[in-house]
């Protein structure tokens, strides 16, 4: 006898993530999954956001790696709570371990909750952490070619983050290309070209994120 | 590698709906998975003949049916299938599209005595 029964594979994870996200919204905490390829700048841009935004907004930082937690340590320099998730060799974060690191956090102390996802532009796609925004970094020495080759992520993210702006003059890399590529699969979506080394285009990137901050339901 | 993580949650998906209808043993599966789902079908079968041994579904036979990965212009409306590279709108060339088919993963139904 055959049962149909058309429930998503990875229901469970979503009802998860949908409890993280219940649980932010109560603490008033926006979150941001950041994901990228191994190297973008994922780290880099959460280390820039902190240091332009700590003295204003209450910050607080997940890390995600297979292995080490040599992301960990440099948020930590900076001041600010962070867990380092270990992942063991797999090769996203799920809503789970996300709901883990909470229990590590001050959520009540933080207004903005940045989640650095394991390198990788296929697997996480697939799992909703509780977020609120996905920030896909994507940087200019991987070729301007990325969106068509991981179509999934660059059409589910919020917001794509162009960093390494400053290597343009010395790669191959067709500007004007990729931006047509990443509208072309996301109507709409923002792009923030950015240097994390030499400041470029930063301010810009936190000047957004602080009023997406002010745009959020109040908790009082 | 994902495909680890996801074939245990559809076993687990599959346990609880077998249980929830009463079933003894689960005997086909069969999965709808999109081409840009990023899941190869021979990763999960492999995994679900270790992750199913002792349960009920051990032995399964899963079937898969595989969504081509399909995209519609934003601008002139073409639905069109997406082969490799080719991201174009082959009626009006634009890039302006917008994926449609192709992003599923579920669990279609269970096959039980």
């Amino acid at each position: 006898m055959k049962i149909k029964i058309l429930k998503d594979i990875l229901s469970a994870n979503d009802q998860r993530a949908k409890e993280n996200r219940e649980l932010l919204n109560r603490n008033g905490i926006l979150a941001i999954n950041f994901t990228a390829s191994p190297g973008a700048g994922k780290t880099s841009l959460i280390l820039e956001t902190i240091n332009r935004l700590k003295a204003d907004i209450k910050i607080g930082v997940v890390e995600g790696d297979v292995s080490s937690s040599l992301d960990a340590e440099m948020v930590v320099k900076k001041g600010v709570p962070v867990v380092q998730i270990n992942t063991g060799g797999t090769c996203h974060l799920d809503a789970t371990m996300v709901a883990s690191a909470f229990n590590n956090l001050p959520l009540e102390e933080i207004e903005l909750l940045l989640i650095e996802n394991v390198g990788n532009l296929i697997c996480p796609a697939a799992f909703a952490l509780g977020e609120d925004l996905n920030v896909l970094i994507s940087s200019v020495p991987e070729g301007d070619d990325k969106p068509h080759k991981y179509p999934v992520m660059f059409s589910k993210a919020h917001l794509v983050v162009l960093n390494k702006i400053d290597l343009l003059p010395h790669v191959l890399f067709d500007l004007p290309a990729f931006t047509e590529a990443v509208k072309g699969l996301n109507n709409g979506v923002e792009i923030f070209e950015v240097s994390c080394k030499t400041g470029q285009g930063i301010e810009r990137w936190t000047s957004w994120l602080s009023n997406r901050l002010n745009k959020r339901p109040s908790t009082s | 590698m994902h495909e680890l993580s996801i074939t245990k949650s559809m076993l687990d998906l599959v346990l609880d709906q077998a249980q929830k209808n009463g079933a003894e043993k689960v005997q086909g599966i069969t999965l709808v998975i999109g081409e840009m789902s990023g899941v190869v079908d021979d990763c999960v079968r492999f995994y679900f003949d270790f992750l199913s041994k002792g349960t009920i579904a051990e032995g399964a036979h899963i079937s898969v049916k595989i969504m081509p990965a399909q995209a519609r212009c934003r601008e002139c409306g073409k639905q069109f299938k997406l082969n490799g590279l080719d991201w174009l709108c082959p009626s009006c060339g634009t890039t302006q599209i917008n994926i449609v088919e192709g992003k599923e993963l579920y669990l279609e139904s269970i096959e039980v005595p």
